[in-house]
């Protein structure tokens, strides 16, 4: 039971920052319909910009966690929507009105182009970090001498991701930048005559989904202590299965696939086997593809002739 | 596109050199917020596991400055050319030289290589890359049939690559069975496993079929490393037999090919042998592809690429339609990873990556999907390409990415962007491919 427990809270904390990820995928497909498919590329660089921001900030002598703490998600958050909105106006805004592999494709294209990028530039080894964040709760600590351990960058990762949800909940049901996206979901013809701009919103969602996604990979950073250049191509899938597994297009979905995907992951390493669990992650995609195309919170995509 | 108000174009004519320098500061500034930090700041872990960087702002504003000078030229392009579309700018004398250049272009390029080992007999290295550009292609024309003739978009091919390749591997060191009779076991086994990737996938479409295809190709690629004790895991197998010239073997022995014939020993003859049996196992795709497609079977095909709602409403059993489009895909697949295994003697997951998926597919894309022609020349363009940047292996996907994108927003339907119809009344009449829609399916 205890380990079960401290599983429970290893899964938790790792379904947070699928659920980060996965909204990216979720608000660009309801609202574009394509698979943003460079998107776990986006979740590395930001893991890449927080890690350097991280280096220049400790170089320069400051030692207060908190403050680092802050500037660093505030930088990889500005820089890494700012690659998000590269993206969107290079690599698939020329393609909106083009046949429906053509977006998917290039998406395809801009991953190789973001790995590659920071690998050139970055070189290819595993860049590690001291641990930022230290220390954490004994919760209980059973007779045979097993203990259920809460650190503090587990705290940390889950209150960012609640406080973000949060934020991002308020943006989407009150703003006028959130019903412009509610918009477009439903009809972007319909949405443009009455005077939304289409794309901006559409670059809009780009930048949240990025900056989301530079959360996730700080939060990766700090809770797994490195970042290479190749870590973003299965996140991205796995935080793809996750939308699909809450129901693409649906933003409390995904953060329930994530959710349920970092689970699945961390009770499959800890129970089967460590080696095979991307095979079961990517068995259950196939699985609830198969048995709920719609997912557990998506709608039934109606096909009209 | 024509009707754009005459106001506007002379504003924009006018307001023209101000206009591109303000478009090109802002992308010079994008590109330094950009690059500022990833390229600007190297950083690398020391030999003590401390993080180390060091700052590089010489390559930043190098970096910057290529950004605001491309986009400049992007811009007086743009300009220049207008928004009118290319094809109304091909005058027709260069069109009939183009579709004349069309018809004989197939048959020119089959003989030259047919006669590729023997005008490049001395160039080893120039007959290895003809063997891949060959092995790309076979690929390109087997992807073809799931992707350009059935409009299945599958990500996970290389997965069949693979099951081919491992199956006259293990095949050949444990039962020391020959390479021919491997060879339909090989394919025979990537269709079945073709035929199980479908089943799931019936429901789906578009998008979600590429992902569920490309998590299988994962799938597959996790199990071989994974199950060490059969398949040797990341270190791969390795002393793979070569094949054999229908049971003589080619090499120096007194029964080798060469002895028999009583000519001297060459290392190039296996090359060129080799080189043969590619080009029959491609020309062999090709024929059944081409034959296909004049069966029901291949007609129910591109009818589900058109529309497949409209092909369930004629009655086409859209179940055995796509099962079959996956499983002769996949069987062509797994001939040329049995042919891959042969000839390297050597492989390891590594062999089977995503990025190989995302090869055949550009092949096929580029290629024009459908067209077989398309994809042989786009096989060679892009392994050609590929080959050039050869001295510069990490900058290598990074082009290709780059090459990608720009040829989905400057051809998205690919080099031979035009499809003839199978079936017509008195003429073919191509029909361009911006009228019909696919990827749906």
């Amino acid at each position: 039971m205890d380990y079960f427990t401290q599983q429970l809270i290893n899964g938790l904390v790792l379904g947070s920052i699928y659920g980060l990820i996965a909204i990216g995928y979720t608000m660009v497909y309801g609202i574009v319909g394509m698979i943003n498919f460079a998107h776990g590329d986006v979740f590395m660089i930001g893991g890449f910009i927080a890690l350097i921001t991280f280096l220049l900030l400790v170089s320069t002598g400051l030692t207060a966690v908190p403050v680092i703490l802050l500037i660093v998600i505030l930088v990889s958050m500005a820089i890494t929507a700012l690659y998000g909105w590269t993206i969107e106006r290079i690599a698939y805004r020329p393609l909106r009105h083009s046949f429906r592999l053509a977006p998917m494709l290039s998406a395809i294209g801009m991953s190789f182009v973001l790995t590659n990028y920071s690998q050139v530039a970055q070189g290819a080894r595993v860049k590690p970090i001291p641990p930022l964040i230290t220390g954490g709760y004994t919760l209980h600590e059973s007779a045979d001498g097993f203990v259920i351990q809460l650190s503090n960058i587990q705290i940390v990762v889950v209150i960012t991701t609640i406080v973000l949800l949060a934020i991002f909940t308020w943006l989407v049901s009150r703003t006028r930048l959130g019903r412009d996206m509610r918009a477009c979901e439903q009809d972007q013809t319909m949405a443009a005559l009455l005077g939304v701009d289409v794309d901006r919103t559409i670059s809009m969602t780009f930048v949240i989904g990025a900056a989301l996604a530079a959360v996730a990979g700080l939060m990766y950073l700090l809770y797994y202590g490195l970042v290479d250049f190749f870590m973003g191509f299965v996140a991205g899938i796995k935080a793809f299965t996750a939308a699909v597994l809450g129901g693409i297009g649906s933003l409390p979905g995904a953060m329930l696939g994530g959710l349920a995907i970092g689970l699945i992951e961390t009770f499959w390493s800890a129970y089967f086997s460590v080696e095979y669990k991307d095979v079961a992650a990517f068995s259950i995609l196939i699985v609830v593809l198969i048995f709920m195309p719609t997912g557990l919170l998506g709608r039934p995509e109606v096909e009209k002739v | 596109m024509t009707a754009i108000p005459h106001e506007t174009t002379h504003a924009s004519r006018t307001a023209g050199i101000a206009y591109i320098l303000k478009k090109s500061l802002i992308s010079a500034l994008v590109a330094l917020v950009l690059f500022s930090l990833m390229v600007g700041v190297r950083t690398e872990a020391g030999s003590d596991g401390q993080l180390t960087y060091w700052t590089r702002f010489g390559e930043v504003a190098a970096l910057v400055a290529v950004v605001f000078g491309g986009s400049i030229v992007i811009e007086l392009l743009r300009q220049w050319i207008g928004p009118n579309g290319t094809d109304s700018l091909v005058p027709p004398a260069v069109r009939s030289g183009m579709s004349f250049l069309g018809r004989y272009l197939a048959p020119a390029l089959l003989i030259f290589t047919f006669l590729v080992p023997v005008i490049f007999y001395d160039q080893r290295y120039i007959l290895d890359l003809a063997i891949l550009v060959l092995t790309y292609v076979m690929l390109g024309w087997g992807l073809n049939v799931v992707v350009g003739l059935a409009g299945l978009l599958d990500l996970g091919y290389v997965a069949f690559y693979a099951v081919g390749a491992y199956s006259y591997a293990l095949l050949a060191t444990n039962f020391g069975w020959s390479f021919w009779i491997c060879l339909p076991l090989a394919g025979t086994l990537a269709a079945f496993w073709g035929v199980l990737l479908g089943f799931p996938v019936l429901r789906l479409r578009g998008d979600y079929l590429a992902i569920v295809t490309l998590a299988f190709g994962e799938i597959i690629r996790l199990v071989i490393i994974n199950w060490q004790s059969l398949t040797g895991g990341p270190n791969g197998v390795s002393s793979i037999p070569r094949p054999s010239f229908f049971g003589i073997p080619l090499d120096n022995s007194d029964n080798g090919l060469a002895a028999r014939l009583g000519i001297e020993y060459s290392p190039t003859h296996r090359i060129v042998f080799l080189f043969y049996v590619i080009l029959a196992l491609a020309l062999l795709t090709n024929w059944v592809t081409i034959r296909l497609r004049r069966l029901p079977i291949g007609r129910a095909w591109e009818a589900l690429r058109e529309d497949e709602v409209a092909c369930r409403a004629l009655g086409i059993n859209t179940t055995t339609t796509k099962l079959t489009a996956f499983a002769t895909g996949a069987m062509f697949g797994g001939f040329a990873g049995a042919f891959f295994a042969t000839r390297q003697g050597f492989i390891s997951p590594e062999s089977f990556t995503f990025q190989e998926s995302a090869l055949v597919l550009a092949i096929v894309v580029l290629g024009g999907m459908g067209s077989q022609l398309g994809v042989a020349l786009a096989a060679l363009a892009m392994i050609g390409g590929f080959e050039l940047f050869r001295g510069l292996e990490n900058y290598r996907m990074l082009v290709f990415g780059m090459a990608m994108v720009l040829i989905m927003i400057w051809r998205p339907r690919g080099l031979i962007g035009h499809r003839a119809p199978t079936v017509y009344l008195t003429k073919a009449k191509a029909i361009s491919s911006d009228l019909v829609k696919e990827g749906h399916g």
